[in-house]
């Protein structure tokens, strides 16, 4: 399906800007963001999903990953789900899914088995740390980039960024388990939408 | 190392456990941990604890999805087929469930129910990322010059469209000689 490469991404226009062309095109792009994310899938994600390709736009990317984070199972997974699926149904998931775990699982089992004879060695206990810390960073980062999707939120932009803020104080600071914050402040913050929406 | 597991009841357990922690995995698998901890080591004594720790750094210092921890603790109790067992038992009932719900939500994209949904759901997505980013980074809190590198990952990736690759691979020689 050709469509014009630089396509001016219009307000009222939802729709992202490009789509993926087949599903094995969806199992290359997962394979190589998957292969990309140490410390987390999350970052890269967004950048190649967003940023390089423009199959979504950050509020498209923003709406899949609210859904993925209330469904169970982990929220790279469940995105790349849907999201091959709402392109070519669950041969398109497949794909996806496929994409994002085959590799890697390989990856992982070599390094379990590497894994027992380095461990202790101080310079890989090190570069580990150091890596731990950048892949924190990536995902903090990741997290700001995506605030300026709620600027069309149909809650209004104090409340939203009010919510996220509210979101992250009680996970992030007082550790508050996810399914509480989930009932109280994501069914405030539902009812809310709720009611703004029928004006 | 298919020891560990005697018969077909043993096989069932596993796979179950697994089953039934995947419908519990409510902000991915990495929640459910506790859990997985009891029944592996405290209950059924399938792997040590130190096994058990270095199962989920493995999978966090590797490429892909933080799910793959699960791979790694079924092949630390029973090898491939024991890696096959797990992971078909995490991604089964949150998979179909997932597409199932997805489906169902697609077709009412415009109703005033699912948009109160999204709408309403959008910060706290946005919350709980910054909200991993920080307590991930909670070890590089108690060193300056890991909390340094967090900090500069952060303004880098902010600002510039450096791939996060070398920010990691930075972050590797920074860390092999510093921390």
């Amino acid at each position: 399906m050709p469509s014009p490469p630089d396509a001016p991404h219009s307000v009222l226009d939802d729709e992202s800007p490009r789509q993926p062309r087949s599903p094995a095109e969806l199992f290359r792009v997962f394979n190589r963001l998957a292969l990309q994310g140490f410390g987390g899938v999350l970052p890269i994600a967004q950048r190649e999903l967003v940023e390089r390709e423009r199959w979504l736009t950050r509020e498209q990317f923003v709406e899949l990953l609210s859904v993925a984070q209330v469904l169970p199972g982990p929220n790279v997974v469940n995105l790349s789900l849907m999201f091959g699926d709402r392109a070519f149904g669950w041969r398109g998931g497949l794909a996806a899914l496929g994409g994002m775990i085959a590799a890697p699982l390989l990856v992982v089992i070599a390094l379990a088995a590497l894994y027992t004879r380095f461990a202790s060695h101080p310079v890989v206990a090190g570069a580990l740390r150091g890596m731990g810390a950048v892949a924190a960073g990536l995902i903090f980062a990741t997290g700001l980039k995506l605030i300026p999707a709620l600027r069309r939120s149909a809650l209004g932009l104090a409340p939203a960024l009010a919510c996220a803020a509210a979101t992250f104080v009680a996970i992030g600071l007082l550790r508050v388990p996810l399914v509480a914050v989930l009932a109280v402040l994501g069914g405030g913050s539902c009812a809310w939408a709720w009611r703004r929406l029928a004006r | 190392m298919t020891a560990l597991l005697h018969g077909a009841a043993d096989w069932w357990s596993l796979f179950a456990h697994f089953l039934m922690l995947s419908l519990l995995s409510i902000g991915g698998a990495i929640s459910t941990t506790p859990e997985m901890h009891r029944f592996l080591v405290e209950q059924q004594h399938w792997m040590s604890d130190e096994q058990f720790s270095a199962s989920i750094a493995i999978a966090q210092a590797a490429p892909g999805p933080n799910l793959l921890f699960v791979a790694v603790l079924g092949w630390g109790v029973a090898g491939v087929l024991g890696m096959a067992v797990t992971m078909l038992g995490i991604l089964l009932p949150s998979t179909t469930l997932t597409l199932a719900a997805a489906r169902w939500g697609e077709t009412r994209r415009e109703t005033r129910g699912v948009q109160a949904f999204v709408n309403g759901m959008a910060p706290l997505t946005v919350g709980l990322v910054l909200s991993s980013g920080w307590v991930l980074g909670a070890p590089a809190r108690t060193a300056w010059p890991l909390a340094l590198l967090a900090l500069a990952t952060v303004a880098v990736c902010v600002r510039t469209k450096v791939s996060p690759l070398w920010l990691i691979a930075a972050g590797g020689i920074v860390g092999a000689f510093v921390a």
